[in-house]
């Protein structure tokens, strides 16, 4: 069971998309993983033929669990090697009995480095009860004829937390809406999972641990957007509606920018160490309309067109809503973007996700009086913030790093 | 199209987006972004959604004009030709 996020404790196999003998690439899709926070894609990390599915669907195991046995291609079948960044690594995780190739390596090239052992062997303290799991509710049926069944959205929350199938009830309310109280007395209670309970579970471990071992600092920057805008306005007026740009990709595409720039902001904080990266797998924070809160990235933002970045962007909200995102969009993020602009907030302070080293956070777009060359007008600005980890970086290095990333504004079809 | 068109191609649309909403619950003059919780990215699939049904590609500067469900409802009566 692969670590998929920091907050990520154990999982639960919703179901196998491989059998034994099927033969796997590293990064095919093999299983579908429920956590506390969604259902994720998990992708293999070595290519070979699967030999045995050591976990059943519906079996819930800790972080670190084998999964399942790969013989390597080409290779007669045997246990699978793991890559070991030194004696010591190896001589603890015998003494733990940590099986070293059930581990995904967190190092350079999947080393399996001491704290990926530990992550294992060091479980974080006691949490409650976990919750009674069961598979994700089915999606909302629409009958093909387009009538809506008639539902509260009370009664709709909890027959989808409880898994049961509206248009059955609606059939069986016959003329009357399906109300909250049918939906109790239909829900089996043993069944009843608290999605949004877990969820804020997960969301309270890691960032109690963040607020708990990384002294942040914080930075604004307002940034005039008009060249920004103007840019935008002008490009997307020529474009269908399936092709326009939003400032929300533009914002991220900055802070890419940015990050491939300036050191110390992009990469993760792994044994008591910095470990920058030369690639920018810049995660978004998501929220969910159920409530709650994803992170996954976008590999190497840093390199995509601004068009790629945007169409990237779409595919991932699209996907983390509907529970379909991959293992690692949730565990290669170097650094993250919270943007909460749609809510119309001036600024965010944003608690930084760890094993990254940075957060940065946009406000609304909003117009303000500016002062520029001796003249005052009215100009879209966004308040650009920065959290930073200061075993890392100082304040300088944050501030030039937000003062990069304005600059790159003013230049958008550069960008 | 009629009134009741447009509105089927809203209800279509924001099914899709916001599956937990019961449009007959919302206030038809309210600011749907508000109302819905619609973030930019619900905004633009909605209009992405809706020139997929009707043809009809809003630009950027009639978004004003789609705020709420009636006034969205007059603008996709008003610019779709029967």
């Amino acid at each position: 069971m692969p670590s998929l996020g920091a907050d990520m404790e154990s999982g639960t196999i919703v179901e196998w998309r491989v059998a034994p003998g099927d033969e796997v690439a590293r990064g095919d899709i093999i299983a579908v993983v429920d956590t506390e926070k969604s259902t994720i894609e998990v992708e293999v990390f070595e290519s070979g033929v699967v030999e045995a599915l050591l976990v059943g669907e519906g079996e819930e195991v800790p972080v670190g669990t084998p999964l399942a046995r790969i013989a390597p291609a080409g290779a007669a079948a045997t246990a699978t090697t793991a890559l070991v960044g030194s004696p010591l690594v190896r001589r603890l995780a015998e003494t733990a009995h940590v099986d070293l190739a059930a581990l995904r390596g967190t190092g350079p090239g999947g080393l399996i480095t001491r704290h990926d052992v530990e992550a294992v062997t060091q479980p974080s303290p006691p949490a409650p009860a976990p919750p009674v799991r069961v598979a994700p509710p089915p999606p909302v049926r629409v009958p093909p004829d387009g009538a809506r069944p008639r539902i509260s959205p009370r009664a709709r929350r909890l027959a989808n937390e409880a898994g049961i199938d509206i248009d059955a009830l609606a059939a069986a309310a016959g003329d009357r809406p399906v109300t909250g109280a049918d939906i109790e007395h239909t829900a089996p209670a043993p069944k009843k999972v608290d999605k949004g309970a877990s969820m804020r579970h997960a969301i309270a471990q890691v960032m109690a641990r963040s607020k708990r071992e990384i002294p942040h600092y914080y930075l604004s920057h307002a940034v005039d957007l008009s060249r920004a805008m103007e840019w935008l306005d002008a490009t997307n007026a020529a474009r269908t509606v399936a092709d326009r740009i939003l400032p929300a990709a533009l914002l991220l595409k900055a802070t890419a920018t940015a990050a491939s720039k300036v050191g110390e902001i992009n990469g993760v904080w792994r044994d008591d160490a910095f470990v920058p990266s030369d690639r920018v797998h810049l995660g978004v924070a998501i929220s969910l309309r159920g409530g709650g809160l994803l992170a996954p990235c976008i590999h190497d933002a840093g390199t995509l067109t601004l068009e790629e970045l945007m169409a990237a962007l779409r595919d991932l909200v699209e996907r983390a809503r509907a529970g379909r995102l991959r293992g690692s969009e949730m565990s290669d993020g170097t650094l993250t973007v919270t943007n909460l602009g749609d809510q119309g907030v001036d600024e965010v302070f944003p608690v930084i996700y760890a094993p990254q080293v940075a957060i940065v956070g946009f406000g609304r777009v909003t117009e303000r009086p500016w002062a520029e060359a001796g003249m005052i007008g009215a100009r879209p600005v966004v308040t650009a913030t920065l959290a930073a980890d200061h075993r890392v970086s100082d304040g300088l290095r944050g501030a030039r790093f937000l003062d990069v990333l304005a600059r790159s504004l003013q230049d958008p079809g550069a960008l | 199209m009629t009134r009741d068109d447009a509105l089927s191609v809203l209800r279509d649309a924001l099914a899709r987006i916001a599956p937990e909403v019961d449009l007959d619950e919302v206030d038809a003059d309210a600011e749907l972004r508000e109302e819905l919780e619609l973030d930019s990215m619900d905004f633009l699939n909605l209009m992405v959604a809706i020139k997929e049904r009707t043809g009809i590609e809003v630009p950027e500067r009639d978004y004003p004009l789609m705020a709420s469900l009636n006034s969205s409802i007059e603008y996709l009566t008003a610019h779709v030709a029967a």
